[in-house]
C-alpha cells in the first residue's frame, strides 16, 4: 500500500524565525489553568493559519512556551510568550492576523522578533509584581501592621500542592517586598513583588492568606514579569 | 442578586472553575432584549461530558442561527460547585450572559442516556422550578426532553412537560413557533401544551393516562385529550441538514476535545441489542463533497487539531476509501488528526486507519466482537467467524498497532458459560497472534459490560442477567483472563441494574426517581457517585419492585409503558427478530434486503420526494 507523504518531512522544517508575543489574560480566563491556556493559543495559532515549528518525534507538539504559569483566579496584564515558526513573517503582519480569532480574555499588546537561540523565557525568569484589589472594610493601619509583620518574619511555613500531595514550604524568602495603600473605591490595594524563577515562585494568594484577606472578596493581577535581561 | 460577584467569591473555592465561566470560541451571546424566544439547552452531565455532545451542539447552532431565538447553555454542577451555589443562594444560571434558567422560556434537556434523570431533577431543583410538572404554569420556563432516552420517557413523565422524539432540527423550530404564539397570545401553560401535542414526535406525557393489569404490567395508556395523538411517531429529517461548522472550541479539556462531523445516521446492521441501530433508522450519509467542505471549514474556524467522522458504523459509509483518501490528500501535512470510531472488524478497517495513522504513534484498535462464539454472534445479529476476525486482529499487530481492544457484552440471552469461557478463550487467541508478531509488547484490553435490554429493540422482551449470576462470570473472566500482555475491565452490577429498571421502566418510577434525588442521588453514571444505598432505600419507600422490570422475561403480547411511542420500526418486526435470534438465524446488512422493519411505510411521504439513494434502503 502506498503511504501518503509523510508529514515527518514537515516536521524537520527547522524554525526561521522566533516572535515574542506580549498579552494579556482576562477575566474571561482567569479561571482557565496554565495547560489549557497553552492548548487554547494552540488553537488561536491554528485558527490564525500561523505556521509554527512543530517538534520532532511520534507525538510532534506546536513550539511554543509561556514564561510563567499564572495561579487559576489571577489575571495577568502584561504575560510574555515566545513561538517559532517556519518562515520569518513581519511581526506587525502576525499581529494582526491573530487578532481576529482571539479568544474572549485574550489580547495580543506587542509581537517582536527575538534571536533564535535566545535563552529560554522559563530560564530568564526572576521575579512578578502582582497587584490584589481587596474590598476591606478594616482600617489600613491594621493591615499595614499584619504587612510589617510578615516582612519581619524570619519564616512563613505554608502548604502547597505538589503532585497531588500537601508539601509543606517556607513562603518568606520568595517575598521580595509588600506594600499596603487605600483603594480607589475604599478597601485597599495590595502590590507584591515575588520571586518567580526557575527555582520556586511565590503565590500571591498564600500572601493574601497570610495577612488575613484571602477570604475577603478580592481580585488579583499580575502586572508585571522580571526577567534577568530586564536589568 | 449579582451574578458575577457571587461568582468571583464561589469560583475559587470549587473544581475546575472554568466549567462555569463560558466565553468558548464560537460561543453566541445573543442580545436578550431583541429576542423573544429564549432557549437553556441543559445538558445534565459534566461540562466535560456535555461539551461533546454532538446532539447539543446541533441544537445551540439550529436555534441561534433563526431571529428573534437565542439559545444558552447550562450543564450539571459538580457536587462541591451545586453546594456552593446552595449555600450561596445562587440560582442555576446560563454560561452565556448568565441569565437565570428560570428567565428563560424554554429548557431543553439532552438525556443520551438514563442515568442522568436525578440530575435533570437536581437542575430543575438548583434553578428554583417546581420538579413536578403540574406544579409549573405560564411564569415557569417549559421544560422539554429529547435525545436517545426518551424513546421510553415514562420515568420522567412526572417532571417533563413535553418530550421531542427523534431528529430534534426541525422539532426545535414548531415548538419555538410555538412558544412564540403562545406568548405573545397571552395563553396559559395548558393551551401551549396542547398546541405542542399536535406537532408531529412532540409527547405530553400529561395528556395521556396509563392503566395498570393486576400484575402491575401495563393495560392501557389512554389518551386525555383531543389533541393528543396515539401512537406519537419520532420526527425524522429527510436529508441531514448542514453540518455545524462553527462548534465551540472548549478551554478546558473534555472528554470529546476535538471537532465533530455527522457522516451518516442511522445503521443497517441490525445488532439486536443495539438501541441506537433500531431507533435512528432510516441510514441518511451526508454527501462526500459537503464534509470535504465542511471539515475544511471546521479546522478553519475551529482551530482543533484533531476532527472526528462521527456514525454508528463508519466502515458501512458508502465512500468511506475515498473519503480518507481525500482528507488525507487535504489534511495530511496540517497536523490535524482525524478519529474514525465505530469500526467495523474487516481488513478495509484496518487500511483506513492505516491512512489516517501514516504517521505518529499507533496506539490502540479498537473493535467490538460483543460475544466470542460464532453462535452467540448469531442469537445478536453481529455475525463474524472467529477466523476471520483472527485474521484482521494480526494484520493490525502486523501493522504496528500494539493494542487491540475489544469489547464484549455477557448476560445475552441463551448465553451460557460456554460462551463466557469464549471470552478468555478469544482473547488469548488474539495475544498469541499479537506475540507471533510483535512479541512481548502485544497488548490486548478487553472490556465486558453487561446485555441492559432496552426498549424498540428486538431484546426488549428479554430478563436482565441476575446479579449472582453475572457475578460469577465477571469472577470467571477475572481468574482466568490474566496475565502479561492482558488486560480486563467490567461493570459494577449494581449501576447496570439502574440503568436496566430506568430504561424499560413505567411512570410509575417517577416516584423512586424523586425519592433517590432526594436521598442525595446525583450522577448516577459515574461509578464514585453512585450511591446504591439512595437508590435501594427509594425503591423500598416507593414499593416498586426492581425485579418487575428488569428479570422478568415479558410475554409477545405484553403491552410496554413505550407502546404509544413509535421509532418507526415495529413492534411486530423487534418480535420477529427476537424469535429470530433465539433460532440463531441472521438478518445482515440490511442495504442489500429489505427486512420490512417498518420505518419506510412510516415514512413514506418523505421517502416519495426524495432520490432513491437518500436513504439507505434497497428500493421495495
Amino acid at each position: 500500500m502506498n503511504h501518503p507523504p509523510s508529514s515527518q518531512d514537515t516536521d524537520a522544517r527547522p524554525p526561521q524565525q522566533r516572535l515574542r508575543i506580549t498579552f494579556a489574560k482576562g477575566e474571561t480566563l482567569k479561571y482557565i489553568s496554565h495547560l489549557d491556556l497553552a492548548r487554547t493559543w494552540e488553537r488561536v495559532f491554528r485558527r490564525a493559519g500561523l505556521p509554527v515549528a512543530y517538534s520532532r518525534g511520534f507525538n510532534p507538539r506546536p513550539r511554543f512556551q509561556i514564561a510563567a504559569a499564572l495561579p487559576v483566579g489571577v489575571t495577568g496584564r502584561v504575560e510574555l510568550m515566545d513561538v517559532w515558526l517556519t518562515e520569518s513573517l513581519l511581526p506587525d503582519d502576525v499581529r494582526a492576523g491573530l487578532q481576529p480569532v482571539l479568544s474572549a480574555g485574550l489580547e495580543v499588546l506587542e509581537v517582536e522578533t527575538v534571536d533564535l537561540r535566545a535563552p529560554s523565557l522559563q530560564s530568564r525568569m526572576r521575579a512578578a509584581d502582582y497587584r490584589a484589589a481587596v474590598h476591606s472594610q478594616e482600617p489600613i493601619e491594621a493591615i499595614r501592621t499584619r504587612v510589617q509583620a510578615l516582612l519581619e518574619a524570619a519564616i512563613l511555613p505554608r502548604q502547597r500542592q505538589h503532585k497531588g500531595k500537601l508539601q509543606n514550604y517556607d513562603l518568606r524568602p520568595l517575598v521580595q517586598s509588600v506594600d499596603v495603600e487605600a483603594g480607589h473605591g475604599g478597601g485597599c490595594t495590595i502590590t507584591m513583588h515575588l520571586q518567580a524563577s526557575p527555582q520556586g515562585a511565590g503565590r500571591p494568594d498564600q500572601v493574601l492568606e497570610v495577612l488575613g484577606l484571602s477570604m475577603v472578596p478580592h481580585t488579583i493581577e499580575r502586572t508585571k514579569l522580571h526577567l534577568d535581561f530586564d536589568k | 442578586m449579582n451574578v458575577d460577584n457571587v461568582l468571583d467569591r464561589i469560583l475559587p473555592t470549587v473544581s475546575k472553575p472554568g466549567r462555569y465561566t463560558g466565553g468558548e470560541w464560537n460561543s453566541v451571546v445573543k442580545d436578550w432584549g431583541t429576542c423573544d424566544v429564549r432557549w437553556a439547552l441543559a445538558f445534565p452531565d459534566t461540562y466535560e461530558i456535555g461539551m461533546s455532545n454532538l446532539g447539543l451542539a446541533i441544537l445551540y447552532d439550529h436555534l441561534n442561527r433563526l431571529d428573534g431565538v437565542l439559545a444558552e447553555r447550562v450543564y450539571a454542577p459538580w457536587t462541591d460547585m451545586e453546594q456552593a451555589l446552595r449555600a450561596a443562594g445562587l440560582p442555576l444560571f446560563s454560561l452565556e450572559s448568565r441569565r437565570l434558567l428560570a428567565e428563560f422560556d424554554a429548557i431543553g434537556f439532552s438525556l443520551p442516556y438514563e442515568q442522568l434523570y436525578t440530575n435533570l431533577l437536581n437542575m430543575l431543583d438548583l434553578a428554583g422550578l417546581p420538579l413536578l410538572a403540574i406544579e409549573r404554569d405560564e411564569r415557569h420556563p417549559l421544560v422539554i426532553a429529547g435525545g436517545g432516552a426518551v424513546y421510553n420517557p415514562e420515568p420522567l413523565a412526572d417532571f417533563v412537560d413535553a418530550f421531542a422524539l427523534g431528529d430534534g432540527e426541525e422539532v426545535v423550530e414548531d415548538i419555538t413557533a410555538a412558544i412564540r404564539e403562545a406568548k405573545h397570545g397571552g395563553k396559559s401553560r395548558e393551551v401551549l401544551l396542547r398546541r405542542l401535542a399536535q406537532i408531529d414526535g412532540i409527547y405530553v406525557p400529561r395528556f395521556y393516562e396509563v392503566s395498570y393489569h393486576g400484575d402491575g404490567t401495563v393495560a392501557e395508556v389512554q389518551p386525555t385529550v383531543p389533541e393528543a395523538r396515539t401512537p406519537v411517531r419520532k420526527r425524522i429529517v429527510a436529508m441531514l441538514p448542514p453540518p455545524v461548522t462553527r462548534p465551540l472550541v472548549p478551554f478546558l479539556d473534555t472528554v470529546h476535545n476535538r471537532a465533530a462531523i455527522e457522516i451518516q445516521r442511522g445503521c443497517t446492521r441490525g445488532c439486536r441489542f443495539c438501541h441506537a441501530g433500531m431507533v435512528y433508522r432510516p441510514v441518511r450519509e451526508r454527501p462526500v463533497q459537503e464534509i470535504l467542505a465542511a471539515v475544511d471549514e471546521i479546522v478553519a474556524n475551529t482551530g482543533f487539531e484533531e476532527i472526528a467522522l462521527l456514525s454508528l458504523s463508519s466502515s458501512d459509509y458508502g465512500q468511506i476509501e475515498t473519503l480518507v483518501r481525500e482528507l488525507v490528500a487535504r489534511h495530511g501535512d496540517q497536523h490535524l488528526s482525524i478519529s474514525l470510531p465505530s469500526l467495523r472488524i474487516e481488513s478495509v478497517s484496518v487500511e483506513l486507519m492505516e491512512q489516517l495513522q501514516a504517521t505518529g504513534r499507533r496506539s490502540s484498535f479498537t473493535f467490538a466482537p460483543e460475544a466470542a462464539t460464532e453462535r452467540l454472534r448469531g442469537v445478536i445479529n453481529k455475525p463474524i467467524a472467529d477466523e476471520d476476525l483472527l485474521a484482521v486482529v494480526e494484520e493490525v499487530y502486523s501493522r504496528g498497532w500494539k493494542t487491540v481492544k475489544l469489547y464484549f457484552m455477557i448476560g445475552h440471552p441463551t448465553q451460557t458459560m460456554d460462551d463466557v469461557a469464549a471470552i478468555v478463550d478469544l482473547a488469548m487467541q488474539v495475544r498469541a497472534v499479537g506475540r507471533r508478531v510483535l512479541g512481548r509488547k502485544a497488548q490486548v484490553n478487553v472490556g465486558v459490560s453487561t446485555l441492559v435490554p432496552k426498549p424498540h429493540t428486538p431484546f426488549q422482551w428479554v430478563p436482565l442477567a441476575g446479579e449472582a449470576e453475572i457475578k460469577a462470570q465477571q469472577e470467571y473472566l477475572k481468574e482466568y483472563l490474566r496475565g502479561p500482555g492482558l488486560k480486563l475491565n467490567w461493570n459494577n452490577y449494581q449501576e447496570t441494574l439502574l440503568e436496566a429498571v430506568l430504561s424499560r421502566g413505567d411512570r410509575r418510577l417517577g416516584a423512586a426517581i424523586h425519592r433517590a434525588w432526594q436521598l442525595g442521588a446525583r450522577f448516577d453514571g459515574w461509578s464514585d457517585q453512585f450511591k446504591v444505598e439512595a437508590w435501594r432505600q427509594a425503591f423500598r419507600e416507593t414499593g416498586l419492585e426492581v425485579g418487575f422490570y428488569t428479570r422478568r422475561t415479558r410475554p409477545l403480547d405484553e403491552v410496554f409503558p413505550w407502546d404509544h411511542l413509535d421509532a418507526g420500526v415495529t413492534k411486530r418486526y423487534l418480535a420477529r427478530d427476537y424469535e429470530a435470534s433465539l433460532r440463531g438465524e441472521t438478518r445482515l446488512d440490511c442495504r442489500e434486503q429489505c427486512y420490512a422493519c417498518g420505518i419506510l411505510s412510516a415514512f413514506r411521504e418523505e421517502r416519495a420526494k426524495l432520490p432513491q439513494e437518500a436513504w439507505g434502503c434497497p428500493p421495495v
